[in-house]
Order: C-alpha cells, then sequence, then structure tokens
C-alpha cells in the first residue's frame, strides 16, 4: 500500500491504496466522489474525464500515484458553490444530456476545450468530442450546449 | 407567475428544462456503482473462454486461498439451492403448433458452456481487485466442443447442437399471415422485386455497465438488490416467482439512475441474481460492476436476421403481396423478451405504411454459441422497416418511378385498417410526413445538388424510410393470446400531500427519458400547480405499488395513460370535498388553474387549501367519502399506438476512400400529441444516431471458427462519435392517438427504426448499386463505388 496525496476540488486529499490503484478508483473509492464515472476499459469512452492540472486527463487511463501532488478537478468541483459553470449551465439548457451518465466526462472535455478553443465552429467541437461517447443524444444537443456556452464564456 | 401562465411554462407542450438535470451536471447522481453498502464484498465472474465446452471439473482451491477471497460458488451451489433458471417470459408456438424448444438457462454453467462469457463461477472477495485476481485462479477444465454462431449453418443436420432439446438448433418454425392469398398475389403479380437482407448483430452499450449489489437482512429475511433495470418490479417476480432467490414480499429491488438501456436492461441476468443468492450466504452486500469487455460478451445484443423478402406488385405498381423468410438469431438461451422479438414485434409490422393485401412471413428461431439475442432500441420494429423500405425503395427504382411518389401511391389512406398482419391502425397521416420531410430536405433541388457533388468527384445520394411501428405495449390480453406470459398495462399513484404538494409512483422508470420532468408536466398541468410541487417516483419495488418498467416507447403512453387516471380520480374526490366544503352542488364546482370554483361565484378553494380540508377531514361526512386525498389506476391500453413518420437521409460518398458522410438527415415523426418537445427531439437525436451507428459502424462480430467475439470493446466495436454524425433536422406531424386519454404515441425507438433503411437507401443511390451490406465501412464503400 501506498499513500497517495494530491489536492482536489481545493482540498488537500490523501489515501493509503495499492500502488496499482487508477486514479477514478482513487477518486470514487476512497473520495467518494462518484460523479466520476467507469464507463470502459479501454480508454474510449471518456466518462471518467477530471482536469489534471488543468487538463482534461482519463482518469481510468492514470495510476493515482502518477497524480500524486496534482490539482484534480472533477465535476464536483466545477460549480462556483450554488453558480453552475457555464457549461453545466448550457447542457441543461440545451437539454444535452439524458441518462447522464457520459454528463460529468464531456462537461469537462468541454470545460477544457473551451480554455484551449475558445470559439469553435461545430466541426471542432464535434472532432474534439472524439473521446468522449454518448448513447443517448446522438451528441446533437451537447455540439449546441458547447456552442451555446463558447458564447457566453 | 400566475397559473395561466405556469401553465405555458411547465404544462403539457412545454419544452421545460428537465428536473432531473441538476445532480447529473454537478456529478450528484446515484448509479447503483455509486451504492456502497456496510460490509460490501464484491464478486467476480469466471466466465468460458470457449464458445461451447463441456465444463468437466472446477477447481477453487487455490482462489479460495488467495488473500481476501470469502467464498466460490459454482452451478453445483445454484443446484444444492434449487434455484430455478432464468427464463423466456414469453412462449411462441412453431406453425406445427408445438411449442417453442430450448434448454434450460442455468444461472452459473453445470455441465456445458453455450458461449464465449456464459457465466462458470463466481469468486466473492474483500475488494473488487482480489476477486478479480482471485477469478484467473479457478481452474476450469473445459471439453471444448465444436460450436456454431451464425444463422447460416446452424439448423444442418450435423451443425453442432447448442441445446439437446432443439434439435438443428431450431428454438421455433413461426408463421404469420395468410399463405394462400400471398401465393395468390405472387401469382398474379406483373412484376416481383426481391432482395436478400442481412441485419447485422448489435450490442447495445448503454454508457453505464451493467451492475448489481444485493443485501440480505438476517433479522427481516429481507433482501434488497440495488441493480441497473429497466423494470425492477418484473425483475422481482422473475426473481422470486421462477428462480426462487426469495418470496416476492422479501424481496426488494431497487433500480436507481440507470445510465441508458436501450433495452439491455430489461433482462434478468445471472449477475444480479447471483448478488441477491449470495449475499445470505456471505451474510454481507454483494457488489458486481461489469466491467466493459463483461457488457460485451454478456449483455443481450440486438439485430441479427438474415432474410429473403419479395414483394409482388401489379402492371401499375401498387402492391399486392409481401413474403418473407427470416432466420433470426436468438444466442445461446432465450432472454426474457427473445421468441416475441423476432415474432410478434416483427413480422406484425412488415405491412409498413401501405395498403399491402397480403403478407406472409416464416421465420426460424435459430439458437447459436453466442450471447443472447433481445430486444434492442426497436426490438423488431427496425428489423421490420429495413426489410420492407429496403424492397420499397428498390421497387421505385427498379419501376423508374421516384421513391416518394411510388410511397404516396401505395400508402394506406384510410383509418382505422386491418393489416393481413394482426395489427389494427387506429390513425396516421403518412403523406403529411413524407410532406414535410421532403420539404425540410428540399427534394426538389436534389438533383442539382447531386450535379454539384458530381463535379467535385462525391458520389451523392437520397434515401427514404417512411417507417411504422407499433408502440404503448400493449393491451394485456392481446398479448396473452400471442403469448406473452405477462400483461402490459402500467400503474400509477398520485399521492396529494396535505400541503398540496404531490408525488407520483409510477411503474415506468426512467433511464434517461426524463420522466421526472414529463410526468410531472402532466400533473402540473392538470392540477394547476407548479411543477416543483411534484415529485415523480420510480424504480423501488417497495414505494411503487406495481410496474411494468419501461421499453418499447410505452411510458408515455401507457404509464402517463395511468397516471392521467389516477389524476382523474384525485379531481373527483376532490370535487366531491370542494362541494362540501364550499357548500354548493357537486355539479356547480369548477375546477380550473389550481383552483376549485363555485361557479358562477367568487367563492372557491385553491388547490393547496383543497388538499389540507381533504386531510382535516373537518368540513365533509367521513362516512360518505373517506378522508385523504390519494388515488391509483391500472391502466390497460385498449390499443397499441402506431408513431409513423419519413426519415430521408443525404449522403456523400467519396470513390477514392468510400469514406460515407451523412449531409443532412431529416426526421419528420408523427408521435401523436407531444408533452415535452425538447425531451421528444432530444429521443429522435439519439435514435437517429443508434440507426445511423447500424447502417454505417456498429457490427457484432463472432469468429465462425472459434466463436470468440471479434468485436469485443470499443477499439473494436465501432461506436458513433461526434465526428461520426451531423446534427439532426427534426420535424414533427400530428395524428393524436385515439386509444389513450392523452393522445400519446411514443417517440423513444423511431429514430433506430426510421434511419437505417434511410441511410442505405441513399448510399444505394449514390452507388448506383441495388444493395450494399450494413454496416457500410468505408473498405464496403470503396469496393461497391469501384465495382469491386
Amino acid at each position: 500500500m501506498t499513500v497517495v496525496a494530491m489536492q482536489v476540488n481545493g482540498k488537500q486529499v490523501s489515501a493509503d491504496v495499492e500502488p496499482r490503484t487508477l486514479l477514478v478508483h482513487y477518486l470514487r473509492e476512497n473520495l467518494q466522489l462518484t460523479g466520476t464515472h467507469v464507463g470502459c476499459d479501454t480508454s474510449q469512452c471518456g466518462a471518467c474525464v477530471v482536469h489534471v492540472d488543468g487538463k482534461a486527463v482519463k482518469s481510468c487511463t492514470v495510476l493515482a500515484m502518477q497524480a500524486a501532488g496534482a490539482l484534480v478537478r472533477t465535476i464536483e468541483g466545477l460549480a462556483d458553490g450554488d453558480k453552475l459553470h457555464p457549461v453545466q449551465e448550457a447542457f441543461k439548457e440545451h437539454h444535452g444530456l439524458q441518462c447522464g451518465f457520459c454528463t460529468p466526462g464531456m462537461i469537462m472535455t468541454a470545460v477544457d476545450m473551451l480554455r484551449r478553443i475558445p470559439k469553435p465552429d461545430e466541426t471542432t467541437i464535434r472532432h474534439e468530442l472524439e473521446g468522449n461517447f454518448c448513447r443517448c443524444t446522438g451528441y446533437h444537443n451537447i455540439v449546441k450546449a458547447i456552442k451555446a456556452a463558447s458564447e457566453v464564456l | 407567475m400566475n397559473a395561466i401562465d405556469a401553465k405555458k411554462a411547465t404544462g403539457i407542450g412545454a419544452s421545460v428544462p428537465r428536473k432531473e438535470d441538476f445532480r447529473f451536471i454537478t456529478g450528484n447522481g446515484h448509479y447503483t456503482d455509486d451504492i456502497c453498502r456496510p460490509g460490501q464484498a464484491y464478486a467476480c465472474f469466471v466466465r468460458s473462454p470457449y464458445a461451447h465446452a463441456t465444463v468437466d471439473d472446477i477447481d477453487f482451491a487455490d482462489a479460495l486461498a488467495a488473500p481476501g477471497v470469502i467464498l466460490v460458488l459454482t452451478g453445483k451451489d445454484v443446484a444444492a439451492d434449487g434455484l430455478g433458471g432464468l427464463i423466456c417470459g414469453w412462449l411462441v408456438h412453431s406453425k406445427d403448433g408445438s411449442p417453442m424448444k430450448t434448454g434450460a438457462h442455468p444461472v452459473l454453467a453445470l455441465t456445458h458452456v453455450r458461449y464465449v462469457g456464459d457465466h462458470v463461477a463466481v469468486v466473492i472477495a474483500e475488494t473488487a481487485a482480489q476477486a478479480r485476481d482471485a477469478a484467473e485462479l479457478v481452474d476450469v477444465s473445459y471439453g471444448e466442443l465444436a460450436s456454431v454462431t451464425a444463422v447460416s449453418g446452424a439448423q444442418a443436420p450435423d451443425a453442432p447442437q447448442v441445446h439437446p432439446e432443439a434439435p438443428r438448433n431450431t428454438c421455433f418454425e413461426w408463421e404469420l399471415g395468410d399463405k394462400a392469398a400471398t401465393e395468390a398475389a405472387f401469382n398474379n403479380a406483373a412484376k416481383v422485386v426481391s432482395l436478400d437482407i442481412a441485419n447485422n448483430r448489435l450490442i447495445p452499450n448503454a454508457m453505464e455497465p451493467r451492475a448489481a449489489v444485493g443485501e440480505y437482512d438476517k433479522g427481516t429475511g429481507v433482501y434488497t438488490l440495488y441493480t441497473t433495470s429497466q423494470n425492477p418490479h418484473v425483475a422481482r417476480l422473475v426473481l422470486s416467482a421462477f428462480v426462487g432467490v426469495a418470496p416476492e414480499n422479501k424481496l426488494r429491488v431497487i433500480a436507481p439512475d440507470v445510465g441508458g438501456g436501450f433495452g439491455s436492461k430489461i433482462f434478468i441476468y445471472s449477475e444480479e441474481t447471483v448478488c441477491v443468492w449470495a449475499s445470505k450466504k456471505v451474510g454481507r452486500p454483494v457488489k458486481w460492476i461489469a466491467d466493459r469487455s463483461e457488457s460485451f460478451v454478456s449483455d443481450a445484443h440486438g439485430r441479427d436476421h438474415q432474410t429473403h423478402a419479395e414483394l409482388a406488385l401489379d402492371a401499375n405498381g401498387k402492391m399486392l403481396g409481401l413474403r418473407v423468410k427470416t432466420k433470426a438469431n436468438l444466442g445461446a438461451y432465450l432472454q426474457l423478451f427473445s421468441a416475441s422479438v423476432p415474432t410478434y414485434l416483427y413480422a406484425t409490422l412488415l405491412s409498413g405504411q401501405y395498403d399491402l393485401p397480403a403478407i406472409y412471413c416464416e421465420v426460424d428461431g435459430v439458437l447459436t454459441h453466442t450471447a443472447p439475442v433481445d430486444a434492442y432500441r426497436g426490438a423488431g420494429r427496425p428489423e421490420a422497416t429495413f426489410v420492407i423500405e429496403r424492397l420499397v425503395e428498390t421497387a421505385a427504382r427498379e419501376l423508374g418511378e421516384d421513391p416518394a411518389e411510388f410511397r404516396r401511391k401505395n400508402f394506406i389512406r384510410k383509418f382505422p385498417h386491418q393489416t393481413p398482419v394482426i395489427m389494427a391502425y387506429d390513425v396516421g397521416d403518412y403523406e403529411a410526413s413524407l410532406n414535410e420531410a421532403c420539404r425540410m430536405i428540399d427534394y426538389a433541388n436534389f438533383p442539382q445538388r447531386r450535379r454539384e457533388a458530381e463535379a467535385r468527384g462525391m458520389r451523392r445520394g437520397i434515401g427514404f424510410s417512411a417507417y411504422i411501428e407499433a408502440c404503448g405495449i400493449a393491451p394485456s390480453a392481446a398479448v396473452g393470446s400471442l403469448g406473452a406470459g405477462v400483461g402490459l398495462w402500467e400503474s400509477a399513484e398520485v399521492r396529494v400531500n396535505p400541503t398540496g404538494s404531490v408525488e407520483v409512483l409510477t411503474g415506468a422508470h426512467s433511464h434517461g427519458q426524463g420522466h421526472e420532468t414529463t410526468f410531472a408536466q402532466l400533473v402540473s398541468d392538470r392540477l394547476g400547480i407548479p411543477i416543483e410541487s411534484v415529485e415523480i417516483v420510480h424504480g423501488d419495488t417497495d414505494k411503487v405499488q406495481f410496474g411494468m418498467g419501461t421499453y418499447g416507447s410505452r411510458s408515455g403512453a401507457v404509464g402517463m395513460s395511468a397516471i392521467q387516471v389516477a389524476l382523474d380520480k384525485v379531481i373527483a374526490k376532490a370535487r366531491k370535498i370542494a362541494a362540501h366544503v364550499l357548500e354548493a352542488g357537486e355539479g356547480d364546482i369548477v375546477f380550473e388553474n389550481g383552483h376549485f370554483t363555485v361557479a358562477g361565484t367568487d367563492r372557491g378553494l385553491a388547490f393547496a387549501e383543497l388538499a389540507l380540508q381533504a386531510y382535516t377531514g373537518h368540513k365533509f361526512p367521513t362516512s360518505e367519502i373517506e378522508p385523504g386525498l390519494k388515488e391509483t389506476s391500472f391502466y390497460d391500453p385498449t390499443n397499441f399506438t402506431f408513431p409513423a413518420g419519413t426519415h430521408i437521409a443525404e449522403v456523400e460518398i467519396d470513390p477514392g476512400t468510400g469514406v460515407v458522410k451523412v449531409i443532412k438527415f431529416v426526421a419528420v415523426d408523427d408521435f401523436g400529441n407531444i408533452i415535452n418537445p425538447m425531451i421528444v427531439e432530444g429521443q429522435v437525436h439519439g435514435g437517429v444516431a443508434q440507426g445511423i451507428g447500424q447502417a454505417l459502424l456498429e457490427n457484432a462480430v463472432y469468429d465462425p471458427d472459434t466463436g470468440q467475439l471479434l468485436s469485443g470493446s470499443f477499439m473494436d466495436y465501432c461506436m458513433p462519435r461526434a465526428d461520426d454524425l451531423p446534427s439532426f433536422d427534426v420535424g414533427v406531424t400530428v395524428t393524436a392517438a385515439p386509444s389513450n386519454p392523452l393522445g400519446l404515441k411514443g417517440c423513444g425507438e423511431a429514430g433506430a427504426i426510421g434511419a437505417p433503411p434511410a441511410i442505405i437507401n441513399a448510399i444505394t443511390d449514390a452507388l448506383g448499386v441495388r444493395d450494399i451490406a450494413m454496416p457500410v465501412t468505408p473498405e464496403r464503400a470503396w469496393r461497391a463505388a469501384n465495382g469491386l
């Protein structure tokens, strides 16, 4: 077992975990931050996307140890208190989610996308989402939501 | 906001943002994997690496000795505890009258394994990782046997047999329609168009993998199962009455937030059965979460038909008859609805939107050494639509007729319309949807767009699909007469609280459909109360009286109708109470915008005031009217509903690379009345995406020699990604369904039904070929484009 410490959503945390523990399991099981989801085992679906040191990362593809000392942000830490992040608002406003399972990863990916590309066109948004699966929405309203968020950010 | 404004903002017909979204966008959903019970242990299943083998010995001594392992269970333990097998809830008969034939479906394999991923043993350990490590140590001695995975060849006398009870791997040889009348139609035909059609096998891949937590309370003897279910009461019924895990009154099934289903979470699988059963044996809660690789091999798959279909036409291009012979792959075991999907949910829709005087369909249900095949979004209806819409488009081309005009000529125009295959269509206006779709895609100017594309070296095509489906599943007596083991009504309970807020307990289950919003809109609209005062409760057998769950686009037409009936009863009782309180005749009480008033006076009661009166019981004779305000309904529909519409796809293909690009996709659907247009459009988007996925990308492939699932991960099974799809153009036409009080038809599956033939018709149009197999990968399109 190894003690792994990092800052998650602004709080210093640490947990004693097996060295093989993935970041996603560290977040979900040790910190009970269950908003980050596991949808596959091949790093394809993106349900587990969180931010590590400001960049979108698939937390199923990173060992918790690799994130030791990092600043991690999960979906639970995205809103500013009761004030939703504009991407969260846009997903609700434009019906960018149905079952909600891919949503945290989608939103975290979108926030990172808009940080790098503030005003993406539809083709860019679709291309940038290639690492995130949604089985419910056909992406139509997700694309619409991200576009709308880009206009208010 | 006054009551009238509120009604506009949140009532029927308003695109109300979803009440459920807040928890999902903030990471506060409660999916099964998010549930941790004190002291829970973890299960990992040992699965067959072979498609077909005898299980000669299971040596789990090393596994049992591994760190953290609590217990290892096998099929012998299941048998020793007297548990039954998993069941199919629908019995079909072969044309000779004999009942379908299949072998038992054990919870854990006893003597044989019959597909890669079949369940052999379960290891229960302190942690998920320890369970997985130890599962690797279970030493199973298999005797590998020959396998068969495709329907072609599976019925040969010398083919490897899946179950001794089903000779020639034939579960049933079923028929529907009038054979003699159909033959006569073909004898009189001026032209016959035929196609051999494969409907490719799909893997549902809801984004949340299946999961279960079983828990046993020693003090009360009550088991609780948290599981990813579309129908928790049905799960409880099957686990109690057939598997015998626990009596129904000692089993609580909770389906919390469920991350998509698409059919795959209707069924009762081995894993949740084992979690419930094992929780008593280990005296601790037992949790199992599928990893995606397990989902691929063990979730029920969809489609997988091989069909020969022929359409008979007279000299004027009017349809005379349809003859269809289908071989449907059922997999190794029948799941809950397996037998109904390729029969009563398929052949009954073969008339499409057309006035077809004679239809005859034969379906062989074929067992193979593959994962069970059952309902996947559309369930039988996409397969039927693909057959008829491919044939119709091909016929139009061969007759040199415009595909839209050819359809118009053959549309059903008088309602009700009795088809030759059971269904009685009650209402519809097929031409209205077709015309609107043509307008939206600018059909008139397609030739110009094609020329422009050709000038760029691209091949452009347009394809139609005028689909119909049967939803609102279903009138109980009707499905009973066809072999269903259950009734398909839905239940609702409307509980008005003394403060005037309302809980609605529904037997439908939302796993993305937005019931918490649409159902609340209905209540808000009818009772004239703010939508925030309405809570929709579902997914818990201890709370909801009963329910058949959500599938087959039934939750609006059946589930909301049950709520509507219960609301009628609430209002009727409230009116009686209001009459006493307001000292007026019941006939003089008007209920409007959340107020009970005495007609022609200013005397009245707000809904919340009435609710309080109902609970205090001070101002009405409780000997005549019981206190309280809570009503229930078990609503059974009088007919199926028949959503229908026209989808048109326009594609462009690069003959140099074979890449097919969907330039435009127009879906015009008649779903009857609509509660929340935003949610309905979202359902269409998702369905169309899955339909385009089937047509262009997705394919479940088993190796024909070894029976291994070759497309067993997202690396191999091509899920539609954002950049594979266009934005969609969605339109509606409305003919209200007469068979339910809200006039709803259902919208959940239309996209997946309508899209595949539209896409294939567009591709064959672009390439000038008669047929092309799904999925149309760039290689297939490139070969076709280059005559290879």
